[in-house]
């Protein structure tokens, strides 16, 4: 008889359970803004967003990931309000498509690609991306060119060194950016192409070398910001681009590697001229 | 640690278990009980979500919920909201995604039940729900209970799902899981670690219950029949 009652009771709880966690909904609340962001954000974005709360005294919910899914879960109504892009065909896209703010678009920073390697590797990286060619690599990691606006600068930079072909066979594709890195970070794969600005975060620079690809060798990877139409947070999505504007910020931005357009840089000049 | 995914993760597992509970058993029910000879299809596609890949369903489950279909347009008419990239989305996905785990042990216990002790109650009257509360139910609690754990862990662990229908939102898709697989892309091996080794205690406190129930003699709790 006691284990009737036992699985009545157990019944009554589960439901009970049930309806107090769909109608009591946890986590995000409104005042936070959602920001999707490109995975070599991922560090930068670590500071920039934590100045952002200090001096805003809002909260972030940040996000990271490959341009291109990112891209694709906007198109399927993912509810970010932000969406920092590394390549800026995916927010132009979005604006011809009707799912961005009109004019929001905003390039906040180009990238670089660099070579990189962990400091146990015996590889000189003198010789650029001919460095590739050595026969004692295995495995080359470079994000996924179908969707990783760095994964498409890293085919083109070999493709003009002309290595693409000897050296496809050994290439390896992270998800995004930030997992390419993890990749050869960790000695699973012997070299990597990765963005400067994850070679520079300090979870990375004491572990490896880099070397910067020309960037006569790959199409620029301009990134640019813009803000979705769906977002219901859209005044406090433009307050974080302002807060990107700020010489501060911009400093921080460059110290992660990432050269800032010149339209802010020379604005960020005439701010600081009167002092 | 990262305590929204983890509580974010309990709801769901929670969520998904409790209504796995009131859509399962009557699935398990009518697998355990029909003479129909067409009954091994059903059993297919229930036992479907064990050899899938993740990916498959979780493809199907976007491409069902999304704004281009009939029940994500219908969805999206009666709430404001699609699916995908909701926790609500998530739990529907993961309901047919968890759905053998708790429809098959129920099942088999349900079919161990002594078939004379469920006409003998029909005999003395009791409808058919009365037979199912204070017979059959009492009867296979362990493979109801087995049922619910399985489901609850297998809710906690799942990954690829989750990646495809719930993105990686903060505080809304982003479970444990999800949660351990940004931090070892942010190099974050220290918290990574943390939240993996929750998972892994879990799973083995789960297994352990789960074997233990098994038994003929209840361990959890030493009861003599």
């Amino acid at each position: 008889m006691t284990s009737i009652v036992a699985c009545k009771k157990l019944w009554t709880v589960l439901l009970l359970a049930t309806f107090v966690c769909i109608w009591f909904p946890a986590g995000a609340g409104a005042g936070e803004l959602k920001i999707a962001a490109a995975a070599d954000l991922t560090f930068a974005f670590k500071d920039v967003g934590a100045q952002f709360v200090k001096q805003s005294g809002n909260t972030l919910e940040l996000t990271y990931g490959s341009s291109g899914n990112f891209f694709a879960q906007i198109q399927n109504g993912a509810p970010f309000d932000l969406f920092f892009s590394a390549d800026i065909g995916y927010p132009q896209k979005l604006d011809a498509a009707g799912l961005a703010e009109p004019g929001t678009i905003y390039e906040y920073a180009s990238g670089k690609l660099v070579m990189w390697v962990p400091n146990a590797s015996k590889l000189g990286l003198s010789r650029g991306l001919a460095t590739l060619l050595d026969p004692s690599i295995r495995k080359i990691a470079i994000a996924n060119p179908q969707h990783a606006p760095y994964g498409v600068a890293a085919v083109a930079a070999m493709r003009h060194d002309g290595i693409y072909d000897k050296v496809k066979s050994k290439l390896v594709l992270g998800e995004n950016i930030s997992q390419t890195a993890q990749f050869v970070e960790s000695g699973n794969a012997d070299v990597g192409l990765l963005a400067l600005s994850l070679a520079v975060a300090p979870a990375m620079k004491d572990k490896g070398r880099y070397v910067e690809i020309p960037a006569d060798d790959y199409p620029p990877i301009i990134q640019a910001a813009v803000i979705l139409k769906s977002s219901r947070n859209k005044e406090l999505a433009n307050q974080f681009l302002k807060f990107l504007k700020q010489p501060g910020t911009v400093a921080l931005m460059e110290r992660y590697g990432f050269s800032i357009p010149k339209d802010v840089a020379a604005q960020h000049g005439k701010m600081s001229a009167p002092q | 640690m990262d305590w929204s995914a983890i509580f974010l993760t309990l709801r769901l597992a929670l969520v998904v278990c409790s209504t796995l509970l009131i859509v399962g058993t009557p699935i398990a029910l009518w697998l355990s009980f029909t003479r129909w000879r067409w009954k091994f299809f059903v059993e297919s596609i229930v036992a479907l979500p064990l050899v899938l890949p993740p990916t498959v369903l979780g493809f199907y489950v976007l491409v069902a919920m999304g704004s281009n279909s009939p029940i994500g347009r219908w969805y999206q008419s009666f709430t404001g909201h699609g699916l995908p990239f909701t926790f609500e989305g998530l739990a529907i996905a993961s309901v047919i995604y968890s759905l053998p785990f708790t429809v098959q042990p129920m099942a088999a216990a349900f079919s161990q039940v002594d078939r004379n002790l469920i006409n003998a109650s029909a005999i003395l009257g009791a409808s058919r729900i009365r037979t199912f509360m204070r017979v059959v139910l009492p009867l296979s609690i362990g493979g109801v209970v087995t049922g619910f754990v399985l489901s609850f862990a297998h809710t906690l662990g799942e990954f690829g799902v989750v990646l495809m229908v719930g993105g990686n939102i903060p505080g809304v898709t982003r479970t444990i899981s999800i949660a351990i697989y940004d931090q070892t892309q942010a190099l974050d091996y220290a918290g990574a670690n943390r939240m993996a080794l929750l998972l892994l205690a879990f799973a083995f406190v789960t297994l352990s219950i789960t074997y233990s129930l098994n038994r003929r003699v209840w361990a959890v709790w030493p009861m003599s029949r």
